[in-house]
């Protein structure tokens, strides 16, 4: 039997988390075969690219243009049968399709695993991270999704044949309208290796902007934010960092003005190196914080940002 | 037009659990529960739907034992016009109550079902995508803006970088997230009278559907603290630390 890993894509770039889902995919032993819904070239090469993997299956319709959870549910299913473990890393997009698909192989999913072990055991987290479950499936085919930052990306330099494969009739009852994307010349956060986040000690939209940017810019930073921050609108909802928006785990996370409640620290606890600065001595970010510092963000971030030496690349 | 809501019963969100000594489970003895709160933006965006005239009843169902009613009552006082109790007293999994839902879904025959987008307890968020699928409906997962005209729900998701907007023929599955709404304020007089509402209780035995555990429960344990490190006095310290100590070249 193989193992099947769903590749995710924006339509121009492989997901750079889809290396993670390799490394957590050889577990078993088995031949790894990555699936990519529409897409273009740039991305079935870098899929082919991934060491450890056996085959690239692409799947190229007008209907994939924007992949539906419907349609994309449909088309993993149409090759079911071959696999024995069907997995992604844990985003919107896998967590989106993957429960689709366990329903209707009738088998429990299991979602954001933290660690893989033997006999079909997991490692997951509840109650927003507080307590770590260990689950053992009991199912004939294993879905889920890993939390991608427990592990390691899969080395590049393979050549993988590329299979092209059908796709199923669309699934007309659902329709892709429009999208947005927050359009920014910073990386991308889920892969940034020095994310700034902001809380709502920032005070508003503009001070977010005003205080944070020049420090992300100057650093090559992505931004984040946390829920109370997005929530009262001092930042757009895709650069939430935490158990309901983005899980990150730079080298670097510089949390200012942010709290440290659990469903923020969820998404960053990974982190190599936490700097905290936060006027508030008692606040719960400096329990989990490398390095803490009580201070004014006002003050304190622009002379940070004045004090770093160069533009870093 | 009739939508479907459901409510879980979790430990209220407020509260950090603990572990059991033996590490069986978490220990939710006396602990203060609640309606999972993606739950309650769900219930508010359907009560908004039939107060707009969009909707002319909603319907509310639990799965587990007699205590859901408590959840249900809550769901009777913010405006819901009927409440269900599937009563099963084994713990159910995702798959069995995606099962039972759907066996409530071909009774009540809603035009739509709404769900939370996941629950603060088990943190899966499965639920809504595994109804779609067994239903061979359309699904909008983590909903921030439901827009209906006529058999057509206009759906606005938060994705990675930014949203996505679908358009879904009814009936169909959506599920919600936290910015959909602000959920209501249950006023005193309302829960009292949803204590009078009646509540049908159905057995999941009787359904005859399969709702065996997939997933066994071997051990529950607290994560690996991540240790506190130390507090610098000033930017320079900290850059010197960074510097030095971290050998990050800023």
């Amino acid at each position: 039997m193989r193992t099947l890993i769903i590749a995710e894509h924006n339509g121009k770039l492989l997901n750079p988390a889809v290396q993670k889902a390799v490394t957590a995919a050889q577990f078993w032993q088995a031949p790894i075969d990555l699936l990519v819904a529409g897409g273009n070239d740039a991305i079935i090469q870098a899929a082919a690219s991934i060491n450890g993997i056996s085959r690239v299956l692409h799947a190229n319709a007008a209907h994939l243009a924007h992949p539906l959870a419907e349609d994309v549910a449909n088309l993993i299913l149409s090759i079911a049968s071959d696999y024995q473990v069907i997995l992604a890393a844990h985003s919107s997009f896998s967590r989106n399709i993957l429960p689709r698909v366990s329903a209707l192989l009738d088998v429990a999913m299991i979602s954001d695993a933290l660690a893989i072990q033997e006999n079909n055991t997991y490692i997951r987290s509840g109650f927003t991270g507080s307590i770590h479950n260990v689950i053992q499936s009991t199912d004939h085919v294993q879905v889920l999704t890993v939390h991608s930052s427990r592990f390691a990306a899969a080395s590049l330099g393979n050549n993988a044949e590329v299979i092209n494969i059908d796709a199923p009739a669309p699934f007309t009852k659902t329709r892709w309208v429009s999208e947005t994307h927050n359009l920014s010349d910073r990386p991308a956060l889920s892969s940034a290796k020095i994310v700034v986040s902001g809380g709502r000690s920032l005070g508003s939209a503009e001070k977010f902007e005003e205080v944070l940017a020049p420090l992300a810019t100057k650093l090559g930073a992505a931004l984040g934010a946390t829920r109370a921050a997005v929530d009262a609108g001092y930042a757009p909802n895709d650069i939430q960092v935490g158990q309901t928006g983005v899980v990150v785990a730079p080298e670097l996370y510089i949390a200012v003005g942010v709290s440290g409640a659990v469903q923020h620290t969820y998404g960053m606890k990974d982190s190599k190196i936490v700097v905290a600065i936060n006027q508030d001595p008692d606040a719960p970010i400096f329990q989990i914080a490398d390095y803490g510092l009580v201070s004014d963000l006002f003050e304190a971030i622009p002379a940070l940002t004045a004090a770093i030496k160069q533009p870093l690349q | 037009m009739k939508i479907l809501v459901a409510v879980k019963r979790v430990v209220d969100y407020n509260i950090k659990v603990r572990v059991k000594p033996d590490g069986s489970n978490v220990d939710i003895d006396g602990v203060k529960m609640g309606v999972n709160p993606f739950d309650e933006n769900a219930i508010e965006e359907a009560l908004r739907l039939k107060e707009q005239g969009k909707a002319t009843e909603v319907v509310a169902v639990s799965f587990g034992t007699q205590v859901n009613q408590d959840v249900l009552r809550h769901a009777l006082a913010m405006g819901v016009d009927r409440a269900i109790l599937v009563e099963s007293a084994e713990k159910l999994q995702s798959l069995a109550v995606a099962k039972l839902i759907k066996t409530v879904v071909e009774r009540e025959q809603p035009d739509l079902i709404i769900l939370g987008k996941q629950s603060i307890d088990d943190d899966a968020g499965q639920m809504g995508q595994m109804l779609a699928g067994l239903l061979n409906y359309p699904q909008a997962t983590f909903a921030s803006s439901i827009n209906l005209e006529g058999k057509v729900a206009t759906v606005t998701r938060e994705v990675d970088g930014g949203t996505e907007t679908l358009a879904l023929d009814l009936p169909a599955v959506i599920t919600a997230d936290l910015r959909l709404n602000e959920p209501r304020f249950v006023k005193l007089p309302n829960l009292m009278m949803a204590r009078k509402k009646p509540i049908e209780t159905i057995n999941a035995d009787t359904l005859g559907i399969e709702h065996e555990p997939r997933l066994k429960l071997l051990k529950v344990s607290e994560p690996p603290a991540r240790k506190a490190g130390i507090r610098v006095s000033s930017v320079e310290e900290l850059l010197t630390k960074l510097r030095g100590e971290e050998g990050i070249n800023l």
